[in-house]
């Protein structure tokens, strides 16, 4: 029972869920965005998964990892412009039209890697770059600071959304939209503009959280290899109530309990069956929603097309 | 309104590229270029159409079906002797037996449901198609006992080669610790699991192996980070199997650990680490199913391949350098296992 205590043991434990986190973060804080717009992006996992593919796709053909990663920017910016002039211009009803997105990436990244590669191959990503100084405090600069720079980038990310969010004309801008778009466009804010900015920055955070995993994390390209990990995103987003810190925990919480399953499956003096251990991230994630999230409300305006009426 | 229309008609166009994507498409791949010449038209091609859950370039177990059909195919003389049509990425087991009735109907001779989950859609829809043969794994159940004549099934004693990529790893582990990534406990996955565990205790009964299931065949995210908790475990030998293991392979290579790879060849992921992978040769069993078509028999009889029936291929790595002495002992598992002296436990 001690084995689990030992610093070894905790510090593999940690830095794993750093890294499960990763997608998870790009994902859900862009999914952030859009929400706090009045727009559900049903989308994400299918605009990972095409982020993952050409990002992989570029890498595989160029080396060139920057490259790759611009690639994935772009076609996470395209599939948001689509989905943005689904759901702004033609107010689609936004849980409909993110599944068919969805599927669509699902099919498009299939349909491409059959198409331009045919079979799984390997790349060689972003490596770990310690950062000096920090990456030698003991235990804190292995677990934080021996990463890659995905994972530094998607954890920065957090304190930038906030600020956007909170502290700037932008973000009372995307929050007021979100509560009462009326309200904004009367004092000339404009909606379609909001949501498009939002919309396609999910998408092109989207499609970084899939390189992150292609040309990062895993250095290959699977069909579906993000299996339901972008849906997991959006409720993180529920689950940290539309707050970024809140998202970074939830997404903290879910990976490291995802982390721990994993390690106290080869743990000998716990005998646990795997089963059980692979419901654990889950059920967990319920309980903590159910006790925490119900006193918090959505934006009024989510999931609502916005119409001036003229 | 005309907004609505717009709205249905971008969505359906979503829909149909993604469905191209899915299935539709490799249907009509299948079956390529090369046209028949005219005046050689034999008698009509014998029919195959496969139906499984990941895609036939998984690198496993999809893939090892595939390939064996092909290889049936050649041997037959070509497309004008026998056609492949496939559906891959049949997960959803609704779809698939949509897909197999589908083939039924259309007249094929041999439908092939490759996955475990096909079973009960098999039982529902081979008595309705009397005179079409039906195959499924990985199972010995044919559905004979409730009347149902014209199901083959086969299944693979992945225990066997299990056995003898544990054998190697436990020799070549100097750590003394090996890491298993394993999909969900259950067939032939759970079979190989035991048969390494079994052959790596034969070698050092202390070694220590470390199995750890993921409860996906697709999480390939979670099956490296799977591999990255055992190598902070401090193995320094992997296996793995089913088709979410190329992010546990990249895994290994980071950390110059060994990897053994089952079902089909890993070896092109990482030439460096891959030492050994146990290969399923599916041509035994469509041979003697094709034979017994052939007579009128369409179905009834359960298959296995072995290492003895040489439906089991150890492959090794030639660019590894593998010690002479532990070649020996893989070879000498393998014709244990042949002539019966092994025995694995496998409950």
């Amino acid at each position: 029972m001690s084995e689990i205590f030992s610093a070894s043991v905790i510090i593999s434990i940690l830095t794993s869920g750093i890294r499960l986190a990763t997608p998870y973060l790009y994902a859900a804080i862009g999914e952030t965005f859009s929400q706090r717009s009045g727009v559900l992006n049903l989308g994400v996992e299918g605009q990972m998964l095409l982020g993952a593919f050409v990002s992989f796709y570029v890498v595989f053909k160029t080396e060139n990892l920057w490259l790759g990663l611009l690639s994935a920017i772009i076609v996470g910016a395209l599939m948001g412009l689509a989905m943005a002039f689904v759901t702004v211009n033609l107010q689609a009803e936004q849980g409909i039209s993110g599944i068919g997105f969805y599927l669509f990436g699902l099919g498009m990244s299939d349909l491409l890697f059959k198409m331009l590669l045919g079979t799984v191959e390997t790349v060689k990503g972003f490596s770990v770059v310690p950062i000096p100084i920090l990456s030698k405090i003991p235990v804190i600069g292995e677990i934080f600071f021996n990463q890659n720079v995905l994972v530094y980038v998607a954890f920065l990310l957090v304190p930038i959304a906030w600020f956007v969010l909170n502290k700037t004309t932008l973000g009372l801008n995307i929050r007021s939209v979100g509560e009462n778009p009326e309200a904004a466009d009367s004092v000339g804010v404009s909606v379609v503009k909001i949501r498009y900015f939002t919309i396609i920055l999910g998408g092109i955070l989207s499609g970084v959280a899939g390189a992150s995993m292609s040309i990062a994390l895993l250095n290959v390209f699977q069909q579906n290899m993000t299996s339901g990990l972008g849906f997991i995103a959006v409720a993180l987003v529920y689950f940290g109530a539309w707050r970024a810190w809140g998202v970074l925990a939830g997404a903290l919480l879910f990976s490291m309990v995802q982390a721990i399953q994993l390690r106290i499956q080869i743990i000998d003096s716990i005998s646990l069956s795997p089963d059980i251990a692979v419901m654990m991230p889950y059920i967990l994630t319920i309980i903590v929603l159910v006790a925490s999230v119900s006193r918090v409300r959505a934006p009024s305006a989510l999931t609502k097309p916005f119409d001036r009426g003229e | 309104m005309k907004k609505n229309l717009l709205v249905i008609l971008v969505l359906a166009f979503a829909l149909l590229l993604s469905a191209c994507g899915s299935a539709a498409a490799p249907a009509e791949e299948a079956a390529p270029a090369e046209e028949m010449p005219a005046e050689e038209i034999p008698a009509e091609p014998f029919k195959v159409a496969i139906i499984m859950p990941s895609s036939i370039t998984d690198l496993a177990f999809s893939q090892s079906m595939y390939d064996a059909l092909v290889a049936v195919q050649e041997e037959m003389g070509g497309e004008s002797a026998m056609e492949i049509v496939y559906s891959e990425g049949m997960f959803v087991v609704d779809d698939a037996a949509a897909a197999i009735r589908d083939y039924a109907s259309e007249g094929y001779d041999l439908i092939i449901a490759h996955g475990s989950q096909y079973g009960s859609s098999l039982q529902e829809i081979a008595p309705d198609f009397p005179t079409t043969s039906f195959a499924w794994g990985t199972t010995l159940n044919t559905f004979k006992d409730e009347g149902i004549n014209n199901v083959f099934a086969y299944e693979a004693n992945s225990q066997e080669g299990g056995y003898v990529n544990g054998v190697m790893a436990a020799s070549l582990s100097k750590s003394g610790v090996i890491g298993v990534v394993g999909p969900i406990q259950a067939g032939d996955a759970d079979l190989y699991v035991k048969g390494f565990v079994a052959g790596a205790k034969s070698v050092n009964p202390d070694v220590e192996v470390n199995v750890n299931w993921i409860g996906s065949f697709s999480d390939v995210a979670l099956a490296a980070e799977a591999a990255n908790t055992h190598i902070g475990a401090g193995a320094d030998v992997l296996t793995g199997t089913a088709q979410m293991v190329p992010g546990a392979i990249g895994v290994a290579e980071e950390n110059g650990a060994l990897w053994f790879g089952t079902q089909a060849s890993q070896t092109s992921l990482a030439e460096d680490i891959v030492v050994a992978n146990q290969v399923y040769d599916w041509t035994v069993v469509l041979d003697e199913m094709l034979a017994n078509i052939k007579n009128g028999v369409y179905g009834g009889e359960a298959y296995t391949i072995t290492l003895a029936n040489g439906g089991l291929v150890m492959d090794y790595n030639s660019a590894f350098d593998l010690p002479a002495d532990v070649k020996a002992a893989a070879d000498a598992a393998v014709e244990g296992i042949i002539d019966g002296s092994i025995e694995i436990p496998v409950e």
